[in-house]
């Protein structure tokens, strides 16, 4: 049940902020961020009771901690299903962690409505957690849905001067490729049933379920294209510049943070172990969508001079290594795209949150209008070069120890196509550094009032650098967490491989 | 904490506590942090040096593991042995000198925290790199440098010139580092560790000498250190590099961080002696970088541009020296350029600080009289430069061609190339002093150099001209390289900068010679600008590979893949529009289209029937 009181917290949380907005103005943000806060604890709670086997023993056999089937519409097998194993437990902190961000980073910023933003910024967390918790793949797709709406509200009536536009297009992309998962899922359950004989929609009765090659692949291709959409992949991305440019400040943190990561957590959970034959046959073009994904988010990152959406294409990026690390179906490249879930949602909501404190000073995101903003707020420069580093890829912060292990992992499996992805290291340092001159250095603009970070803003920063440097000098707890469930996806698809690796580097003739 | 993990420790946590006091503590504190860290730092490393020179024993700690998944286990770890010990000397040693410099050069700046949080997070990024015991650690390290490198280039950050300065020193040694990157994941997927010692084991064990793969590794490993080390073809941001304070060319762009590629040359030298056509390769683009970067200094007017393109030439010399084997006197002479360029770059900082931030040399004249500390430093650090006899440079610098005239086939080609580079350094070095210090005074010093700058140069003046004596503790790093001493290439070796210390004389002090009918002609002018502008690389990378890049990012610009959506979007709404354009709500257009489509249908039907 504990899983079920927690997505209740942030629902039942999102309600009491809307009538706390009746108290008062600035109620409604402290009901958010004590209901967060009130969720994480709840959740070390439970987890600090569980038996820590399934964290440590990667081959006993079951990798989950908690699981969870209750009864729902019975007459088509579909149950409210919830379970947490370590992969889930990751992303459901990683959540609320930046739940909390977002929160932070619009503690100034929204002045009207206050009481339906906090609850629609709480109902989508509620949303993405159950997207990480929900286990039969019905309900998956109802808080596919659930996390959308929201989203979409928050675009649509706190973004931008071009909010209308951006929040239709999300909700269409999302939409529209929502659709091809529900198609798909429902010709899953039904050719299950076949052979069965029963209907059911969880996530273990349809493990292993055979289908004739051809269905398969259009099937899988279905759960594809709404996972690559959400991530979002080169060539399904082109809503997310506009969404992330549009939407207000804790919209892009949550955007960024943590709804991409929905995306590359059902190609992990859901598409790859589901349709393992499919996967292979489609893993050397998934892995060069990846591929161009990163060079192309760097080249139009740097494109950019609007300072969100060149931290948006940056994502597009990063979220290539994710799609290159999960294809790559390796262990030390599947840790290298569980890390990268985590350590770009950290450093990209960081970036985000500078965006928005620009924004809210200087009125406008155009980074030409900017510079030498050193000058003026010499700790936001810092903070700024701080996350560029990570983002362009230094080593000793988390981002990093996850584009490492990507490519390293990779490169046994594709060393052509992590070359070509490599390059992305030098495109990373074009954009990230370019972006640290047009906004920060140059010759400051003169007489500008331009007030530094306070006290809050910093300590919300500090925090993420203290978490980006921890997850690139130590980051093996959230390696131990993640290794028994990639161990236990491992063994139900072992490889993606083909054909025997590193046969075309031994090949090549100097 | 035990005293070699201290190394890297002092001056990063200084550089830690000056970030987070962010300018807050006064000068004197920041100074005192910022080069005792270093000083402490140094002490420690000599009490290192000490016990190694005692019993010899290679020094290993592990701190934590790093990352350990499957066989994959980089930990946080040090490995230190001769090798090791000659680099940490250099960087502590030549890095605490230019720190204390840096107090009274940096005194009136108003980032005077920053600066030393900067340098001192230098120091502590390439202690990591020499010391680390697996190639992922040194990578960090190696990062780290650049990201310093980078943040001092562009320190006065007010100017974008520099800031774009600062910019292409890091993208360009990025290139490389990618390169190194692909090195790595390479050698680990073959190999099974990054681990450098069980790394050369195993490389030794499982491949061939000349084999595919080692050539393919070395080859990667060799891009990320011609990067670092600015040679061909990705030299070019060093010149550039000069933006920064004298005192961070000095540190950075002279004595140790361009050297990492040497040292990453040095350190995994047995994969380089498995292929052998890599290691031609480093000798020859060591060879081609020396010779051109000569021609260049000898066409700058920029007193730190000369300084720049002699620091290239001169890691051609060392790039040259481990092309051809001869692995200590690479490092011989990575560590006597330390002492003398140094020294060079100190008393260039020197001049500019006492001349009101001048950089041409054709400004200046004279300076013999008005700055006499700085100028012996000079003359110390240029005969040094030059190779003359006794001084250290000459002693380094012998030992390369030498080792070069001792290959079969190449080796003679080699050590001509050199030979003549030889000539031009010492043209070029003394054609600096002679310009700057003897001759008409045009600009009037308004200062002199405190204690605090004339100590460092002082010291460095001693350690360039007698550091050739120094014997570096690397018998058991490199293998024994014996060759046999042929007197009249000695001779030769003596003679050819003396022969170029005479032309300079003649041609720039004594005025016996003169150029003016070469330099006048059209096509000398040509060709002096062709090297003032450094061959024009940087024009032909520009044209090359900067403006297709910017100009496909600017055609890319609003999203080309959108077209694709906004297409069916504009598809679905000219179909709302034509369909809703025909609901106009006039009885006649209703009745008639219906009695058209009946026709249309009856037709069909009687068709059908028939």
């Amino acid at each position: 049940m504990s899983l079920v009181i927690l997505i209740l917290i942030l629902l039942g949380g999102g309600l009491l902020a809307i009538f706390a907005q009746r108290m008062n103005e600035d109620m409604p943000r402290w009901v958010s961020l004590a209901t967060i806060v009130l969720a994480l604890v709840y959740l070390l709670g439970v987890v600090s009771n569980l038996p820590v086997e399934p964290l440590t023993i990667a081959d006993a056999g079951s990798s989950w901690l908690i699981h969870l089937k209750l009864e729902w519409i019975p007459r088509f097998g579909i149950s409210f299903e919830l379970a947490m194993d370590g992969l889930s437990l990751l992303l459901v902190v990683l959540t609320l962690l930046l739940g909390l961000i977002a929160v932070s980073s619009s503690w100034s910023e929204i002045n009207f409505k206050q009481g339906l933003f906090q609850a629609n910024l709480l109902w989508t967390l509620a949303g993405v957690t159950g997207v990480f918790l929900a286990m039969d793949l019905f309900l998956f797709f109802l808080f596919w849905e659930v996390m959308l709406i929201p989203m979409y509200l928050l675009i649509a009536i706190w973004g931008h001067e071009n909010k209308a536009y951006a929040a239709m297009k999300f909700f269409i992309f999302t939409q529209f490729s929502g659709l091809l998962m529900l198609i798909s899922i429902v010709i899953l359950a039904w050719q299950a049933s076949l052979a069965n004989g029963s209907y059911s929609y969880s996530y273990f009765d349809l493990l292993g379920t055979t289908l004739n090659a051809k269905l398969e692949f259009w099937v899988m291709l279905g759960f594809f294209l709404a996972f690559t959409v959400k991530l979002p992949s080169f060539p399904f991305h082109t809503w997310l510049p506009d969404a992330h440019t549009q939407a207000p400040t804790a919209g892009s943190v949550l955007l960024a943070g943590i709804l991409l990561k929905t995306g590359a957590y059902g190609l992990l959970r859901i598409c790859i172990p589901l349709f393992p034959n499919a996967s292979m046959e489609f893993a050397p073009i998934a892995m060069a969508l990846g591929a161009a994904g990163v060079i192309y988010g760097a080249v139009l990152a740097f494109a950019q001079s609007d300072f969100k959406r060149l931290v948006a294409y940056s994502s597009v990026s990063h979220m290539g290594f994710v799609l290159l690390g999960l294809y790559a179906w390796n262990t030390l490249a599947l840790q290298g795209a569980v890390m990268q879930m985590v350590a770009h949602g950290v450093s990209t909501a960081a970036l985000f949150m500078m965006a928005g404190a620009i924004q809210q000073r200087l009125h406008t995101r155009d980074m030409h209008k900017m510079g030498g903003l050193w000058h003026n707020a010499p700790r936001m420069g810092a903070c700024a070069l701080f996350f560029a580093l990570a983002s362009l890829g230094l080593p000793g912060l988390g981002n990093f120890v996850a584009e490492f292990l990507v490519l390293i992992g990779l490169f046994a499996v594709q060393p052509w196509i992590t070359a070509v992805a490599a390059l992305g290291m030098v495109g990373a340092a074009i954009y990230a550094l370019w972006m640290m001159q047009l906004a920060f250095q140059g010759k400051p603009i003169e007489n500008r009032e331009f007030a530094d970070f306070g006290r809050r803003e910093m300590a919300t920063m500090a925090a993420m650098m203290v978490a980006l440097v921890w997850l690139g000098l130590y980051p093996q707890p959230v390696l131990d967490i993640a290794q028994p469930v990639l161990d236990s996806l491992q063994n139900i698809v072992p490889s993606l491989v083909s054909e025997a690796p590193t046969a075309d580097i031994a090949g090549v003739n100097l | 904490m035990n005293t070699l993990s201290l190394i890297p420790a002092l001056p990063l946590f200084s550089a830690i506590l000056l970030m987070v006091s962010a300018g807050r503590l006064p000068k004197q504190i920041s100074a005192i942090l910022g080069v005792g860290s270093v000083g402490l730092s140094a002490l420690c490393v000599a009490m290192v040096a000490m016990g190694f020179m005692a019993d010899g024993q290679v020094r290993e700690i592990t701190l934590w593991t790093w990352i350990a998944i499957e066989d994959f286990t980089p930990a946080i770890a040090f490995y230190v042995d001769g090798l090791t010990i000659v680099m940490m000397s250099v960087i502590t040693g030549v890095g605490f000198l230019i720190h204390l410099y840096s107090v009274e050069f940096m005194a009136s700046d108003e980032s005077f925290s920053r600066y030393f949080a900067y340098m001192n997070l230098f120091v502590a990024a390439m202690l990591l790199l020499v010391m680390a015991d697996n190639l992922l650690l040194l990578y960090m390290g190696w990062e780290g440098v650049g990201v310093c490198s980078y943040l001092l280039v562009g320190f006065w950050y007010r100017d974008p010139d520099n800031g774009q300065a600062a910019r292409k020193a890091f993208v360009v040694t990025r290139v490389g580092d990618t390169a190194m990157a692909l090195g790595l994941f390479l050698l680990f997927t073959e190999l099974g560790t990054l681990d450098i010692q069980p790394l050369m084991a195993a490389a030794n064990s499982q491949w061939q000498v000349g084999g595919t793969l080692p050539v393919l590794a070395t080859a990667l490993l060799l891009g990320g250190a011609l990067g670092k080390s600015a040679q061909l073809p990705l030299h070019t941001w060093l010149p550039d590099a000069m933006a920064g304070p004298t005192p961070v060319s000095a540190l950075i762009h002279a004595a140790t961080m361009v050297t990492a590629g040497v040292y990453l040359i040095a350190r995994t030298h047995e994969l380089f002696l498995l292929a052998p056509a890599t290691l031609e390769a480093v000798a020859w683009l060591g060879l081609a970088t020396l010779l051109l970067a000569a021609f260049a200094a000898l066409a700058q007017n920029d007193i730190k541009r000369i300084l720049a393109y002699s620091t290239i030439s001169q890691i051609g010399y060392m790039f040259l020296a481990l092309g051809v084997g001869a692995f200590s006197a690479g490092i011989f002479h990575l560590m006597t350029h330390a002492f003398f360029k140094a020294l060079l770059f100190l008393a260039a900082g020197a001049v500019i600080h006492c001349l009101h931030h001048e950089h041409n040399i054709f400004r200046m004249g004279g300076l013999r009289t008005r700055l006499p500390v700085v100028f012996a430093s000079f003359l110390i650090g240029s005969a040094a430069l030059a190779a003359l006899p006794f001084t250290s440079g000459f002693y380094s610098k012998d030992s390369i061609l030498l080792a070069a005239w001792s290959l079969p086939d190449i080796g003679p080609t080699l050590w001509a190339g050199g030979l003549l580079g030889a000539l031009l350094t010492a043209i070029y070095s003394f054609r600096l002093v002679f310009v700057v210090f003897f001759g008409e005074a045009n600009t009037e010093p308004d200062k002199q150099a405190g204690w605090k700058m004339a100590v460092p140069l002082i010291i460095l003046c001693v350690l360039a001209a007698a550091g050739g004596w120094i014997s570096q503790p690397l018998d058991d790093v490199f293998p024994a390289q014996g060759h046999d001493v042929v007197h009249v290439i000695e001779y030769i070796g003596i003679a050819v900068p003396l022969i170029g210390l005479l032309l300079a004389y003649l041609l720039f002090l004594g005025k016996q010679l003169s150029l003016s009918s070469l330099t006048e002609s059209s096509m000398g002018k040509a060709l002096q600008d062709f090297w003032l502008k450094g061959w024009r690389i940087d024009d032909l990378y520009h044209n090359l590979l900067v403006r297709p890049f910017t100009g496909f990012a600017r055609l890319c610009r609003n999203e080309p893949v959108d077209l694709f959506y906004n297409s069916i979007a504009g598809a679905l709404r000219w179909s709302h529009r034509s369909l809703s354009s025909i609901q106009t709500g006039e009885l006649r257009w209703y009745a008639t289209s219906m009695v058209f489509g009946l026709i249309v249908l009856v037709a069909i039907m009687l068709r059908n029937a028939s």
